[in-house]
């Protein structure tokens, strides 16, 4: 791209200084006078009838404000006692009946913790225990016990649009593709391979908990101040869950502590607010790192994957995916669908056949993961991918890149894929690891192997994303804008692309942090959306004010508007640098003062076609792709069945690179945290009882996780209507790294692990089985 | 019970009454408002809540106010003064070892007491000792990469100006 002076350099982030000093506002620090703290009292039932709560002894402790219930929730004027992005399934408060263990049934609002939680000691809870369900598979069994008999759509977003009510099962959400003849193909076979992948439930884990402030302020507005990725739908949600005119809610987002999705949708909020309600206090609810546990999960999934293989080439593939939602839908719909569709992989396979099922179950509730589902789903197809190409003798990079899809050829939607750089995405992922050079003959104990996997997301389509940008009459500009920023950089990139537009200096943009009284609308920070959409949003803004400041000039020095340029904080003639107008200059002309300001607002809103409910066709089911792949070499160590990663190759399409340092670090920072998801993280659950349900009990990566060889590789496949061509990378390298390690354990020893995490008494026993099935022919 | 302690926090003494019960964390926070300094797991786990206890990095939300009685407690609002960055602070900006930066204080409070400690340490004692430390946006190459350049800017200063 021709002469730009900030977007593609690796500029400082914004955000740096307040941040390394540690004086960065997070609501955790937010004080308010006379500010109430909660503690909340959890079900011990995964499925229970509440027949009695006693809480008078709890609220006569002294310091105690209110002691709240799920009836008293309901008994508030206009309320609506449950919320949720997908269906209203979710209750503020348990109101009759409990659905998961942890499931909040009480809420104290106390002067401080100490006695919220005292007082939570006082209150007694009678159940009577329900039947329920844990297994996903079972779940979808009619006869299986019922988590909800009536799923009500939310109808918050446009891409859910076509959810619809349901009863008497516990599939909230069932997506459908259907393209070519699977049947007759799997008949006309030389080959069938059946595999069933599983990938267990997990933990986000931000360093920040959740924490949500609530307070009405002198006009009673409410005041909600919360560590959240989606300020504009808690606005919403609250406005609709209490009946409050969206002008009197106002929604503030300073820094947050890590998202990865845990932080999307209401969490505390609609809770918080009940309490502020009622008290007329300030309240502030910080989760505790156990509670974090109790909130939100990444779904298990199950992937039953059946794949057929004419003369060497894959003529069918049928994918069923069951997502175990837990005791609310939250997004689970939305995953279903958006890594549903994708769930056969970016090859050219002509007839296909994917049922994706969100169903409901007594776990914690499992919602958006850094990836939504995607990396779950290619868990399953990328590993399979190995299976069949060491099977028939294929190598597997060439096996992958015969039927990786080219510019303009049709996914299994129907849609033509357009930037899908994934042929350079693995060309790129073998040569970083050196596929092609010869493996030497092992022997003894620890055993090496190099792997690659790859794979592709779509972004949610349709999304908006609206901006403001106001330019002051000193050449700075502030731009209003609802995207986070949550450790992605958000701020750094919008400030690039504002200033590049404008032709000032990075410096003198501002960007302002979220705050629904200013800042316009935005469906989320998720999902690798906002480079791409607020990006487009920002600069569209930024082109208006320097239309309006070109008009100003084009009058003043008899130019055409079209000869003119925006740089240096100044607007000038193409080629005449001397005839030019600075800033300022152009301000005093139009306004005669300096204090004025210039704004204009921009949305990007693009759309989706329709997808047909029974096939999945569409001709646009998402606006740009995400492909992704990883290369890995590991170390198996035989006898204790550890693996070691020695190499770790994130290789990410992220269209132009606004600032490639931070693209790079987003696919480290995805690549390493999925490196302990591959290896060692997993909820553990027994009959929904957590076991493992605190940081002592449950291990993420450390730095001493990362592998001696560990680098990121941009691949820019310029999007034509992203900004600056932009597309984005938050979650591609999370894509590709389970099955990458899983192929080189393979590639290592043999054998192959199917269910995550690959926990070295997975490889032992799988080694063992493998000797056990060798000895008979020996 | 209520007992009364003098703290040493960064440089300053302070003589408060406690709980039993209280943790540093909460009285740096509560009582102290230096909010850099974070809870995340509460048992011990993180390494996000770190402080320097007499140059020694702790846990404070493990460890009871009442057990940092008499102690220099050095929190990231002491490290530097409040000037100019420190040297391993400008290290995290230029390597970019900050992403949402709530591990931050903690990282860079241990890469602080890692340098007192081992002036000249190995890539293997520098993951060693930050092993306690979790960063989920997961920036541990480029930590790593900032600890390095700290500890080479360190060394270089210390030979350009010789201790007096
Ligand atoms: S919060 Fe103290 S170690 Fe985690
Ligand atoms: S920068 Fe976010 S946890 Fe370390």
């Amino acid at each position: 791209m021709a002469n730009l002076a900030v977007v593609g350099q690796s500029v400082y982030r914004k955000d740096a200084n307040p941040k390394v000093t540690g004086k960065a506002l997070h609501v955790g620090n937010i004080e308010m006078p006379g500010m109430l703290q909660v503690a909340v009292l959890r079900s011990p039932y995964a499925h229970a009838r509440i027949t009695r709560i006693d809480k008078s002894k709890a609220a006569g402790l002294e310091g105690v404000a209110l002691v709240m219930t799920g009836v008293d929730v309901a008994k508030m004027p206009g309320v609506d006692p449950y919320y949720g992005p997908a269906f209203r399934d979710q209750p503020i408060l348990a109101v009759d009946k409990v659905c998961y263990v942890g499931d909040p049934v009480v809420a104290v609002a106390a002067r401080d913790q100490r006695t919220a939680e005292d007082a939570l000691q006082l209150v007694e809870v009678d159940y009577e225990p329900l039947p329920a369900v844990f297994d996903v598979l079972e779940a979808v069994r009619p006869e299986s016990p019922l988590v909800h008999e009536r799923h009500r759509p939310a109808k918050a977003f446009a891409d859910l649009a076509h959810v619809k009510a349901g009863q008497q099962s516990n599939i909230c959400y069932h997506f459908k593709l259907r393209t070519g003849d699977v049947d007759k193909a799997f008949a006309d076979a030389d080959r069938v391979f059946e595999d069933t992948f599983s990938s267990p439930p997990a933990q986000h884990m931000p360093m920040e908990p959740h924490v949500t402030l609530v307070y009405l302020d002198e006009q009673e507005r409410l005041n909600v101040w919360t560590a959240s990725q989606s300020p504009s739908y808690v606005r919403t949600e609250l406005s609709n869950t209490f009946s409050i005119p969206m002008h009197h809610i106002r929604v503030r987002v300073p820094y947050i502590g890590g998202g990865y999705g845990a932080k999307l949708y209401a969490k505390l909020e609609p809770l918080v607010t009940a309490l502020a309600l009622i008290t007329k206090k300030p309240v502030r609810y910080a989760l505790t790192r156990e509670e974090e546990f109790l909130t939100i999960t990444k779904h298990k999934v199950i992937t039953k994957i059946k794949t057929a293989i004419k003369n060497g080439s894959i003529t069918a593939r049928k994918c069923e995916v069951f997502w175990d939602t837990g005791a609310y839908a939250e997004i689970g719909p939305r995953i279903g669908h958006k890594s549903g569709y994708t769930a056969a992989g970016p090859y050219r396979i002509p007839n296909v056949w994917i049922d994706s099922y969100c169903v409901y179950t007594n776990h914690v509730p499992a919602g958006a993961f850094r990836g939504f589902g995607v990396p779950q789903v290619i868990w399953a197809y990328d590993s399979q991918m190995d299976i069949i190409a060491r099977a028939i003798g294929e190598d597997p990079v060439e096996f992958r890149l015969k039927p990786a899809l080219e510019e303009g050829e049709s996914f299994a939607t129907g849609t033509l894929v357009r930037s899908f750089g994934i042929k350079e995405a693995i060309r790129q992922a073998a040569r970083a690891i050196e596929w092609s050079k010869p493996r030497p003959v092992q022997t003894g104990t620890k055993l090496r192997g190099k792997g690659i996997a790859a794979g592709v997301k779509a972004v949610l389509t349709p999304s908006i994303s609206g901006a403001i940008v106001i330019m002051n009459a000193d050449g700075t500009a502030n731009v209003l804008s609802s995207t986070v920023e949550m450790g992605q950089g958000s701020e750094t990139t919008m400030g690039q692309i504002v200033a590049e537009e404008l032709g000032i200096a990075f410096d003198q943009v501002h960007i302002v942090q979220p705050d629904t009284d200013v800042t316009p609308y935005d469906t989320i920070t998720a999902g690798s959306r906002s480079t791409y959409h607020m990006g487009n949003a920002v600069r569209m803004a930024a082109v208006k004010i320097k239309a309006k400041l070109f008009e100003v000039v084009a009058a003043k020095l008899e130019a055409h508007p079209d000869d003119l340029v925006a740089g240096g904080g100044r607007i000038f003639v193409r080629g005449m640098a001397e005839r030019g107008m600075t800033i300022s200059e152009i301000f005093l002309a139009k306004f005669g003062s300096l204090g004025t300001t210039l704004a204009a607002e921009a949305v990007c809103q693009p759309t989706a076609g329709h997808m047909d409910p029974e096939t999945g066709q569409s001709e646009k089911c998402t606006e740009y792709w995400f492909p992704s792949a990883t290369a890995a070499e590991v170390e198996v160590d035989t006898e204790t069945g550890q693996v070691k990663v020695l190499q770790l190759f994130s290789v990410g399409d992220t269209g132009t690179a606004i600032n490639p340092r931070h693209c790079e670090q987003q696919l480290l920072g995805a690549a390493i945290m999925h490196l302990g998801l591959t290896l060692f993280e997993e909820m553990i659950f027994d009959e929904g009882q957590l076991v493992n349900g605190s940081l002592l009990d449950y291990q993420v990566a450390s730095i001493k996780d990362m592998p001696e060889s560990f680098r990121p590789i941009v691949v820019e496949v310029p999007h034509e209507t992203g900004p600056f061509g932009a597309k984005g990378a938050g979650e591609t390298g999370a894509l590709t790294v389970a099955p990458a390690i899983a192929n080189a354990i393979q590639d290592a020893t043999g054998v192959r692990i199917r269910g995550l995490p690959i926990t070295p008494e997975k490889v032992l026993r799988a080694l063992a089985e493998k000797k056990g099935e060798a000895l008979p022919q020996d | 019970m209520k007992r009364e302690i003098t703290l040493k926090i960064n440089g300053r003494e302070e003589t408060i009454t406690v709980e039993d019960a209280d943790t540093l964390l909460e009285v740096l926070r509560d009582r102290f408002r230096l909010w850099s300094v974070r809870e995340s797991c509460g048992v011990g786990a993180c390494g996000t809540c770190t402080v320097l206890l007499d140059g020694r990095p702790v846990s404070s939300c493990f460890l009871l106010a009442v057990r940092a009685a008499g102690r220099n407690i050095t929190t990231l609002e002491g490290l530097s003064d409040g000037q100019s960055l420190h040297v391993i602070q400008q290290a995290f900006v230029s390597q970019r070892a900050l992403q949402c930066a709530y591990c931050t204080p903690g990282f860079v409070l241990a890469v602080k007491a890692l340098l007192d400690e081992i002036p000249n340490p190995s890539d293997e004692q520098i993951r060693e000792y930050l092993s306690g430390n979790l960063c989920r946006c997961a920036g541990y190459a480029d930590i790593l990469r900032a600890a390095r350049l700290a500890q080479e800017r360190q060394i270089s200063k210390e030979t350009a100006m010789p201790r007096k």
